[in-house]
Order: C-alpha cells, then structure tokens, then sequence
C-alpha cells in the first residue's frame, strides 16, 4: 500500500502496518531513499530501505544495537555507497555526485557523531566555532557571539574555555550538538543524541532539537533507540530490524501498533521477533570447528 | 609440490604488497602536495604546527647536541692528538655535524619524538572519528590535518638540524678548548678556514630538508593508513620510527654520495 511520506498518519491503525512506497527524489525533500541496499563488501546490512525526510520534519530511525541504523546515517552523508537504489539529499543523487557536489552538499547538513568526535587539540569553544571558521568570513565578533549562544543553548556557555579533556562524556556530546548546529543547516543528522545524557540533559536536547526543526524549518533524523524522547518530538518514526524496514509511521501509529516486531521493540520485552542472540553464520562455525579442532 | 608453490604465492603476495605500498606512498604525497595551497593560504596553521613540532622537540635536540659534541671533541682530540694535528679538532668538529651528524642524528631524534607524535595524533584522530567529522562537515582533512602538519615538520627540520650543529660546535670547544686546553684561535681560526658554506652548510641543509620531508611523510602516512584502533596506533607508531629511521639512513649514503662524492 503506497503512503505519501511526510503526510500525517495518525488515524485507525492498520495491520500490517503502512510500509513507504517508491520515494521519488525531489528538490523538496532533504533526504530520501528509494530502495536503498547497504552493507560493507559482501555483507548487506539493510535492503529495502525507503524513507523521505522533508523540511521542518523531525525523523526518528530506531531499531536495535547493530540493526544497521548508524550505517544508515553514514550513507546519508555520502561516508557509504549505496549497494542498490539510491540515497537522495536535497534532490541530488549521492552515488553520481562528484567530490566537489558532495562537498557542497555536505554544507548544507549538519551531523553529530554518536561520540561526540570532538576535536582533542581544540578547547570547547573552538569546537564548535570549527565549522563557522572553515566555511564563513564572519569577523571574530560574530564568531564569539554566535558560539556562546548555541553553547548557551545546550547549558555549556561557561564551558567554553575548558578543554575537551576536562568535560564529561556527556558534556562532551552536547559540544558536539553545539557544533552540529552552529551553522543552521538544512538537514541535521543525530546519532545517538540522547546516549549517555542525565535526564534533564535529554529532556533540554530533545527539546532543542525539535525548537531548531520548528524555528529554521530544518529536517531532523534522530538515529536512536530511545522512545521516549524521540516518540515526544518526532513527526515520523521508521523502525528497522532484521536487515529490512520493520514499520514506518507516527509515533501515535507505532504506539497503538500491534504487530509483535514494534511491541517488542517499544515496550522492551524480551521474548518476541527481535532476536537478543546473536545470528549464527557459516563463519562462526567454521571458527568453532577450528577452535574444537584444536582441543583435540 | 604444495610447499613451493606456498612460498612462491606468498613471496608473489608479498611483492604485490609493496608494490602497491609504494603506489599509495606516492599518491599521498601528490595529494599532499596537491592540497599545499592552505600552507600560503592560512600560514598560522602551518606556524602552529612549526611550533608544536620544533618547539617541544628542541629540548631534546639540544641536549644531544652537546653530548655528541663533548664526544666529538674527545675522540678527535685523542685521533689528531696522535699526528700533533689537534689544532684542526674545531674543523673536525665542524664538519663532522654539518655535514653529517647534525642532519642524522637531528632526524633520527626527530623520527622518534616529532614523527611518533605525529602518527600518534593522526591515528588517535581516526580512531575518534575525528576525520570523519571533518570529512561530513565538507572539510577535508588531508587539506586540514595533515598538510600544515607536513610543511611545520619541513619547516622544523633543518632549524632543528642547525640548533643540533651548533649546540655540538659549542660541546666540542668545551670539551678541547676548555678541559684539554686545545689552542682557542686555532680551533676557531681552522674552522673558518675549512668550513665551505656552500660544499658544507648548503649540503648540509639540503640533507636536513630531504631528511624532513622523509620523516614527516613517513610519519603522517603511517597515521593516515593506521587501523583505527589502540593496537593499530600503536604498530603505526613502530613502523613510523622504524621505517623512517632506515630511509633517513639510507637516504644520507646516497645524499651523501651525491654531494662530496668525486
């Protein structure tokens, strides 16, 4: 059944839940994906995969440790070509982008690295006044101004001096929200924002993150497997698990939802669809093989 | 016939490694030099790194420059001593670090403590996904990173290699003129005689030069290539002292084959 993204999907829930058609890519959109397969070599971590993220959105991408939604964030930024299909931001291809037009690309978006990738040799401030210096001639003034008040924003403005050595891991991430944001971007890519943040800390960045998505009508796409916070200021909510997109819609949609796959995930259950073992692969047998063979 | 043909493939894998090793060594440094334009462009970064790179390893120079010139002075002191020539121990002194101790040694200590530090950096960069970050906000980090870091090492290295000379020329007339009691203007005077700026300084600047690029290059690309994790780091380290090491050996027989040979 075909669903236009981006459109509201409250309303009586469906079983099976509504799974995203075909995305054309448009200028329109900040990011989409059409059909999209990833992996690293010949492993494929995720087919299948459409999703569209548009303007003033705020797009939560939630699935299990290791179900694929961190390489899902690295092929939106063009860090991993897409094995089939195609991975679309702001209407361009990524895959037939030259160097030069990823780049430009790449202006536009905004990322925060699910460990905060700080830079060690710079102090806070510099951190995040890093993308104003590479990519704006704005006087030092501006600069100052500028970083101090998206510092102040995350609750570190008297911070600013310390460095990166000297704050918390949780400090640390919201630097790194500080800088993922300092220059407004179009599209702004969150890994893990919530990871490792006091509960007021991520009470304030959930609610930053949907301010900054109201007030400069940027997409949002909030890789995470917090519900809570990312169920309280998401628009749309897709779940990945076992290599594929599980359910796709609101979290209203996906709260109601009965298939077993989202209750588990949602409510944490322990018995369900979603495996805690890990899957078992030819490799690992013929490692216990060899080891068993050793034994004798 | 299995073991021959195991040898060979491995020998032939082996070749193809270093091969294509030597491919991806020299299209670094083309892209390095490729990106040279921030060095003019933003000269801070590249004086920061001059700073980081020559200013904390100068310690260290300084200090091995008198020793080697105390020992400099007392083994040519007791060789001259034995042809009544100890009037000419300052020229001996002089040319043995011009032309050859200075640039060696000064690269050898540069290769274990500015190149491991290097390396070290670049890696642990990597491994915090530093350079992705860099490279997801459309800044490159070969262009960024490593380029100002490439020209501060270029730029240290003979600097380095001049304080090691001069520290050593200092050691040496402690040692002969001082202790021993060597004729104080014969020392000097033989020096200014015997020291050729061109056949002696400029080579030995040259070789200082060629020595800094080799060891900061070596350095950097062993960062670059590191596996991203502890260990990876850690053997990159290794291998940036080792293999710089030899090829600042290696090079100074050909440099200087090249320069003084006839």
């Amino acid at each position: 059944m075909a669903v236009a993204f981006g459109a509201n999907l409250c309303g009586p829930v469906q079983f099976p839940l509504p799974m995203p058609d075909h995305i054309p890519s448009s200028p329109d959109l900040a990011l989409s994906l059409d059909g999209v397969a990833l992996g690293y070599g010949d492993f494929t971590v995720l087919q299948d995969i459409d999703m569209a993220v548009r303007p003033g959105q705020v797009v939560a991408v939630m699935g299990g440790s290791g179900s694929g939604k961190t390489t899902l964030l690295r092929a939106a930024t063009g860090q991993l070509q897409a094995l089939r299909g195609r991975v679309c931001a702001f209407g361009t291809d990524l895959g037939q982008v030259d160097g030069a037009g990823l780049q430009a690309l790449r202006k536009r978006m905004g990322v925060l690295f699910q460990q905060g990738a700080l830079f060690t040799d710079l102090n806070v401030f510099e951190n995040v006044a890093f993308p104003l210096r590479e990519h704006t001639r704005l006087p030092e003034s501006e600069v100052t101004a500028r970083v101090l008040d998206k510092l102040d924003a995350v609750g570190l403005r008297a911070a600013a001096h310390l460095r990166v050595a000297e704050i918390s891991g949780g400090m640390a991430r919201r630097v790194a929200l500080a800088r993922a944001v300092v220059l407004e971007p179009e599209l702004i890519l969150y890994d893990e924002p919530f990871a490792g943040l006091d509960p007021i800390s991520m009470g304030i960045t959930a609610r930053l993150i949907r301010d900054l998505a109201d007030r400069l009508h940027c997409a949002s796409v909030l890789i995470t497997h917090d519900v809570q916070e990312s169920f309280a200021i998401a628009d749309q909510v897709y779940l990945v698990g076992q290599g594929r997109l599980v359910a796709a819609g609101t979290p209203r949609t996906l709260s109601d939802s009965q298939d077993p796959y989202v209750k588990q995930f949602l409510r944490g259950e322990p018995d369900g669809p979603v495996a805690f073992q890990y899957p078992d692969t030819p490799a690992f047998q013929a490692w216990l093989a060899q080891q068993e063979g050793r034994k004798r | 016939m299995t073991g021959p043909v195991q040898t060979l493939s491995a020998l032939g894998r082996w070749v193809r490694t270093q091969v294509s090793g030597v491919g991806f060594f020299t299209r670094f440094l083309g892209a390095l030099l490729a990106r040279s334009g921030i060095a003019a462009s933003r000269p801070r970064l590249v004086s920061q790194q001059v700073h980081f790179i020559g200013n904390y390893s100068l310690l260290i120079i300084i200090v091995s420059g008198m020793f080697v010139g105390f020992v400099l002075g007392l083994q040519g002191y007791y060789t001259l001593n034995r042809y009544g020539s100890e009037e000419a121990l300052g020229l001996l002194v002089a040319l043995s670090l011009v032309r050859e101790l200075g640039p060696v040694v000064t690269a050898l200590l540069f290769a274990g403590r500015a190149g491991t530090s290097l390396t070290a950096e670049i890696g642990l960069m990597k491994a915090g996904e530093q350079l992705a970050a860099m490279e997801v906000m459309a800044v490159d980090p070969m262009r960024r990173v490593l380029v100002p870091r490439f020209w501060g090492g270029i730029i240290a290295m003979p600097v380095l290699a001049a304080v090691f000379s001069m520290v050593g020329i200092l050691g040496g007339w402690v040692v002969g003129v001082l202790l021993i009691g060597v004729d104080a203007g014969a020392f000097w005077s033989q020096m200014q005689n015997g020291v050729d700026v061109w056949d002696d300084v400029a080579n030995g600047v040259l070789k200082s030069l060629v020595f800094g690029v080799t060891v900061t290059l070596v350095a950097l690309y062993e960062g670059w290539q590191a596996r991203p994790t502890p260990e990876g780091v850690a053997r990159a380290t290794t291998r940036t002292v080792v293999v710089g090491s030899l090829a600042v050996l290696g090079l100074d027989f050909l440099l200087t084959a090249l320069m003084f040979g006839n």
